[in-house]
């Protein structure tokens, strides 16, 4: 019994060095079973980021914590290592090699993507908020500002007063938003024509959400991420610009 | 030195996580505006200079070039820390809206790819962005 203390000692006090092991391993796993069991046709980072978010199932069930995997105690690191610190430090290390034209000439396509990504989810958001019975501007405002990304729909919630359930429903649909477009991104990629910097600058935009465009991208090309992640890094501040200011006097000018 | 890399790229992303954070409280929005891709142009500017003027040795490319070899297990951090639980306990109007929001999304891209593609400079081959790296 001793023994396993010291072990839990260790792990939980070398928390952010045990996160690379256990994650090393994933990535291991992962590969293996894309060489193994799909011949390569499934990327092997997709493998790994589904065995991620089936961890992090695994240890909200087990915790009912709200960080996954990283709610169980010598797993703690896994947080630090996946939060939003040394994420945007390796994404913006990302960029290193990328070459300024290319950013450019797809510069206006990138903004228009933007706006029509923001205005849309909102729109979409609101839309089955008013079926599912949310008939009220500020709760379909909310809604859809979850439908944006799960920053923009409580940042909304809290500017415009919606209830407490609403918030939550926002953050659900923003987290659902994320996990979906991390695990069918390298599917959809081919169908739309997700090749390209230009377009990974359209989907980012569209897209918004940082974490699944992260991903999806990461899962698809490495080499399109930075240009993923530049449009939809403005995407979130955007939505929290816009869903208070204009989008819900739009909505309340509607019902 | 890597960690002149390494310095320069967490330069980079404090000075726009500010600028962001700056740029949301201009506008009047508890939000950071864009911040890691204003970081992500300085450093490609940054690092695009030093490298003209010859400033720029491998070792101090190698502190940049690992964080961005270590990205993907970041993403897998990342996945593994998200709450999951409840974004499938949001019930229906939670999947519904995502899955709409998403589905729509992935529609509009190749829309949008062609509405600006009108430009009279057709886009170059795409193996140029990665010369000398990896």
């Amino acid at each position: 019994m001793e023994v396993l203390e010291t072990l839990q000692d260790i792990l939980t006090k070398y928390s952010l060095v045990t996160a690379f092991a256990v994650i090393g391993l994933t990535v291991w796993v992962s590969d293996f079973m894309s060489e193994h069991l799909t011949r390569g046709r499934l990327h092997g980072s997709a493998i790994a980021i589904l065995l991620g978010l089936l961890l992090a199932w695994v240890g909200g069930a087990s915790t009912g914590g709200k960080k996954g995997i990283a709610d169980i105690g010598v797993l703690s690191g896994i947080g630090v290592m996946g939060g939003a610190m040394l994420r945007d430090l390796a994404i913006v290390a990302t960029a290193f090699g990328v070459r300024m034209d290319e950013f450019r000439r797809t510069g206006v396509s990138g903004i228009l993507s933007l706006l029509i990504g923001v205005m849309m989810s909102f729109a979409v958001g609101a839309c089955v908020a008013w079926a599912f019975g949310y008939r009220d501007a500020v709760s379909m405002t909310t809604i859809g500002g979850g439908a944006a990304t799960y920053i923009v729909g409580p940042v909304t919630g809290s500017a415009l007063g919606a209830d407490s359930e609403v918030m939550a429903l926002s953050v659900a649909a923003g987290l659902i938003k994320s996990i979906l477009v991390m695990t069918t991104t390298p599917f959809v990629a081919g169908y739309i024509g997700l090749d390209n910097p230009r377009s990974a600058m359209i989907f980012g935009g569209l897209m918004g959400t940082t974490s699944g465009v992260a991903g999806g991208l990461a899962a698809t090309d490495p080499d399109l991420v930075p240009y993923g992640a530049m449009t939809a890094t403005f995407y979130t501040g955007l939505g929290c610009l816009m869903g208070p200011l204009v989008v819900f006097f739009v909505i309340r000018a509607v019902v | 030195m890597a960690i002149y890399g390494t310095a320069l790229l967490s330069i980079c992303l404090l000075v726009g996580l500010i600028v962001g954070k700056l740029l949301g409280i201009l506008v009047g929005v508890d939000a950071n505006v864009g911040g890691v891709g204003i970081a992500m142009l300085l450093l490609i500017v940054a690092c695009d200079r030093l490298q003209q003027s010859g400033q720029m040795q491998p070792p101090s490319k190698s502190g940049i070039l690992f964080w961005s070899a270590i990205y993907i297990p970041i993403v897998v951090a990342m996945a593994a820390s998200q709450n999951v639980i409840a974004a499938i306990k949001g019930g229906p109007v939670a999947v519904v809206a995502g899955v709409l929001t998403v589905a729509i999304s992935f529609a509009m891209v190749p829309v949008i790819d062609r509405l600006g593609n009108t430009d009279p400079e057709p886009p170059q081959s795409d193996i140029a962005s990665s010369e000398d790296e990896e």
